[in-house]
């Protein structure tokens, strides 16, 4: 299974949720689909996708959040897993891409190359009450569907092939998209408030 | 040498009269009232963290929801979250307010601190961080105001310093 496909196949899914991804292959990619206003690419500071969308989620709870993490990322802040299942918000969604790799960076093996490190159980062990291992696109659909509809917090472990796109880039500066997603939340809570 | 419940208040009280009602933080002996504060007041919501580093995260989750608000660390947390505040405040002009217990400066009896307490400032000046000390109760409301507006001004970290003076009995 191709994270590609994984991203292609939930993007009309992703239109009313916020949406932060981790860098590199996993931003690119979704990029690559069309940017929407709700999209925010952490293309740096490994790690924190997880801790920002837990912030959203805890201070919007009305609206929807999808983290798009990965294995590399996750590993350099396994302690954020412990944080999310703390707190839990029903409203997050925490898609991890394990493509055993850094692929962005090289493509040195990570520490769930060959099963050694089981990311899925890191995140039970944590606490993270619904925590699902995928490895076909259409498993990841179900368990996304069940997660978007359901009323807990939900993590998937998608195991994916080390592969990205071949090109990287975005027509758009990193501050620039931090500013238009700060705009597009604010805008959207006036409309949902009726303000 | 014991923790000043009563500058712990007055400290808590610059945060409410701030305005902010979102809080991450990892506790540390200097915050111990601060945090019992936040803990049992149903009007702020507290987050506390694994590592301080994650708080940045946090915080800029709760900025693009547009809620205001602060982190709270020892300074060596803040030693530990420097990429987070390097890679994702500053890269995507996040503002970020810190309060900072500066532990390991002067009167500091505890060997462990020292080196972080020595190395605080340089870091902070490195970085081109804005910051200021705060040691005095009947001031630090002031100083907590000012810096949630200059975070937000700036769309920069900014860090006020808690102090040995302010923070101790």
């Amino acid at each position: 299974m191709k994270r590609a496909d994984c991203i292609k196949a939930l993007y009309p899914e992703l239109e009313d949720r916020l949406v932060v991804t981790i860098m590199g292959a996993c931003a690119q990619e979704l990029y690559d689909l069309g940017h929407r206003e709700n999209f925010f690419y952490l293309e740096h500071a490994m790690g924190l996708a997880s801790s920002i969308g837990l912030g959203l989620a805890l201070n919007l709870p009305h609206e929807k959040v999808v983290v798009m993490d990965g294995d590399g990322s996750v590993l350099m802040n396994l302690g954020g897993l412990a944080t999310l299942a703390r707190y839990q918000p029903a409203n997050f969604t925490h898609l991890i891409f394990d493509n055993g790799s850094l692929l962005s960076t090289g493509g040195f093996a990570s520490h769930t190359t060959s099963g050694v490190t089981d990311i899925a159980a890191i995140a039970r062990g944590c606490g993270c009450p619904k925590v699902s291992l995928v490895t076909s696109v259409y498993d990841f659909m179900a368990a996304a569907a069940e997660a978007f509809e359901g009323n807990e917090m939900a993590t998937i472990v998608a195991k994916v092939e080390a592969v990205g796109p071949d090109h990287y880039g975005m027509d758009m500066h990193l501050p620039e998209n931090a500013f238009r997603f700060v705009r597009y939340i604010k805008e959207r809570q006036k409309v949902t408030s009726g303000g | 040498m014991t923790v000043s419940r009563d500058n712990s208040k007055a400290v808590y009280q610059g945060i409410k009269e701030s305005g902010v009602r979102f809080l991450s933080a990892l506790p540390e002996t200097w915050l111990v009232y601060l945090l019992q504060l936040a803990d049992d007041d149903p009007e702020m919501c507290l987050i506390e963290v694994a590592k301080e580093e994650e708080a940045v995260g946090i915080a800029a989750g709760a900025y693009f929801a547009g809620k205001p608000n602060i982190l709270l660390m020892q300074n060596h947390g803040f030693l530990a979250s420097i990429n987070g505040i390097v890679s994702l405040a500053m890269l995507y002009r996040v503002p970020l307010c810190m309060l900072i217990a500066v532990r390991g400066h002067w009167g500091e009896p505890y060997p462990w601190h020292t080196q972080g307490g020595i190395h605080t400032e340089p870091v902070l000046r490195g970085l081109g961080l804005p910051f200021e000390y705060a040691r005095d109760p009947a001031k630090v409301g002031k100083q907590i105001k000012e810096a949630v507006t200059f975070a937000n001004s700036s769309l920069s970290p900014v860090a006020l310093l808690l102090t040995r003076d302010l923070m101790e009995d």
